[in-house]
């Protein structure tokens, strides 16, 4: 029961004139504090849905979910979303992009403001803090966003494939990159994605989804020797190929 | 503009020889079309003039560029032709801000309340599409042979049209972006103001540009309609009482107005884009 966020028989429907499409069926699992967690499925199995449902953008059609054994909508937690594009807004520049949460939420008190300034030295952009974001690198602009939901902090990160739209090289240093600012800020994590090599080199756990309606085809614990925790060295870890193929396998036997 | 940047580029130190000859070529192109330019309005011009003193155009019915500079000059003199032009550009740039404050206003409103811009979206079809010069008679018997009507006149052409190409910018905004705002918790306020307004900037200043003209060309309606004064009023008298001076050089100095009028918004769309 020391979760920070647990599920509870969570379903959920779209609903639209052509009828009815249930999107997710019973899931159940729980995340304890600072855990990261991927989720993997096929595309259009309701991961996205999922998120959505977590962050509190949906309400489910049945079952709960609880934040510290509190009822969602009870609280005032931040919960941190980060979207597959950065969605850095052109007309700001990125101090003002990174400030958009604490404008929002009416919190840019100096303290705060001064804690944008401290995360963009820490994470090597504090050249660009004037800057337009259309100067700045596919990786650059995905480590501001993840400040932006940072600055607000949030206990609980929902990462949507916010690797996605990068290429292949700049994903691999991205994820290591966002991985250990993560790691660094304590933070607990949930990444969706349709990666199998990036969910286990990022997670603790990874959750494999079935085709729509989504249900839990497998929960599988990711333990690689501590020294190959970072994204990049885990791809080299011997045991890395094994988890690769189970989560493979999972995904793929139950095709007809 | 281009010119003077070309001009400068090619004279640059440090380049190589190729760009330098490159430069040249385009510069002399540049160049080519610019003659090309005045000889074609020196050499109307010209037979224009010629034409009405040899006497194979009437003067009487054609004018001349040299009686039509007569009459501005004569009409600048005593003022009343800064007067005409003042009127004409005060009851458009009145119209103009009308408009645009009208529209935008509209927009936001319809982009609020989904279920108001279905109800009038028939409706806004319907008078977008209609000749407003129809209902210019129905707004002098409302409203009287004076400023009013033009003024309204002028806003019926533009604002339809700019409600309804604003609306449709602000609801094909980015999905996500909005979906931004939502995670870190705001509201639909915060989406109109933090998202919608900021990214339609560019779209707004276009139709701007748009708008200018389009006020124009419903003041000038208007003038002809019901006016005692301004450049429009000068075009009908002037055709009335056979002055083709008179109609010539108002319409000259409406060319010059207009293209003056979308060169400020250009400057003003440059100052946003920095």
């Amino acid at each position: 029961m020391g979760d920070l966020l647990s599920l509870n028989h969570v379903s959920y429907s779209y609903h639209s004139l052509t009828g009815e499409t249930p999107a997710l069926t019973d899931i159940s699992f729980g995340v304890p504090d600072g855990e990261f967690l991927a989720i993997v499925g096929p595309s259009g199995c309701g991961k996205s849905t999922l998120l959505s449902l977590i962050a509190g953008l949906l309400p489910p059609s049945s079952g709960n979910i609880q934040i510290k054994g509190k009822n969602l909508s009870d609280q005032d937690l931040h919960i941190g979303y980060m979207l597959q594009k950065d969605h850095l807004l052109d007309w700001r520049t990125t101090y003002r992009n990174l400030a958009l949460g604490l404008e929002i939420q009416k919190k840019d008190t100096p303290e705060n403001l001064a804690k944008i300034d401290e995360l963009l030295k820490a994470y090597g952009l504090a050249a660009f803090r004037d800057a337009k974001p259309s100067s700045l690198s596919g990786g650059m602009r995905q480590r501001a966003a993840l400040i932006r939901t940072l600055v607000l902090n949030p206990d609980l990160l929902l990462l949507d494939e916010p690797f996605s739209a990068l290429d292949y090289q700049t994903r691999i240093t991205v994820s290591d990159d966002i991985w250990q600012i993560i790691r660094k800020e304590k933070k607990t994590a949930i990444l969706i994605t349709h990666d199998i090599s990036e969910a286990v080199s990022m997670s603790d756990r990874v959750i494999v989804l079935s085709k729509r309606p989504g249900t839990i085809r497998a929960i599988i614990e990711i333990q690689l020797s501590p020294g190959n925790r970072s994204p990049i060295k885990a791809r080299s870890d011997p045991k890395f190929k094994d988890y690769f193929n189970q989560i493979w396998k999972e995904l793929t036997d139950h095709e007809i | 503009m281009k010119y003077k940047m070309l001009l400068g580029m090619s004279k640059e130190p440090g380049i190589s020889e190729e760009q330098r000859t490159f430069l040249r070529d385009c510069l002399a192109k540049e160049r080519f079309i610019r003659i090309c330019r005045w000889l074609f309005f020196l050499s109307f011009l010209a037979l224009w003039e010629i034409g009405a003193r040899v006497g194979f155009l009437n003067p009487f019915i054609f004018s001349s560029p040299g009686r039509i500079l007569k009459s501005a000059v004569s009409m600048a003199s005593d003022g009343t032709l800064f007067y005409h032009l003042g009127i004409t550009l005060f009851e458009t740039f009145f119209s103009f801000f009308i408009v645009m404050a009208f529209g935008i206003l509209a927009a936001v409103l319809l982009w609020w309340k989904e279920s108001l811009a279905r109800i009038l979206e028939p409706y806004l079809i319907v008078l977008n599409s209609l000749p407003k010069t129809a209902l210019a008679p129905i707004f002098i018997v409302w409203l009287g042979n004076n400023m009013k009507t033009i003024i309204v006149a002028a806003v019926s052409v533009a604002v339809f049209g700019t409600i309804i190409t604003l609306y449709t910018d602000f609801i094909s905004v980015e999905e996500d972006k909005i979906k931004l705002i939502r995670t870190l918790g705001g509201t639909r306020k915060d989406i109109l103001f933090k998202v919608i307004l900021p990214s339609n900037i560019p779209s707004i200043i276009s139709i701007m540009k748009v708008n200018i003209g389009l006020s124009l060309v419903g003041v000038i309606i208007g003038e002809f309609l019901a006016a005692k004064a301004g450049l429009g009023y000068l075009i009908i008298y002037g055709s009335q009482v056979f002055k083709l001076d008179w109609v010539m050089m108002s319409i000259v100095i409406l060319c010059i107005a207009a293209a003056g009028l979308y060169q400020l918004l250009s400057i003003a769309e440059r100052k946003t884009e920095r």
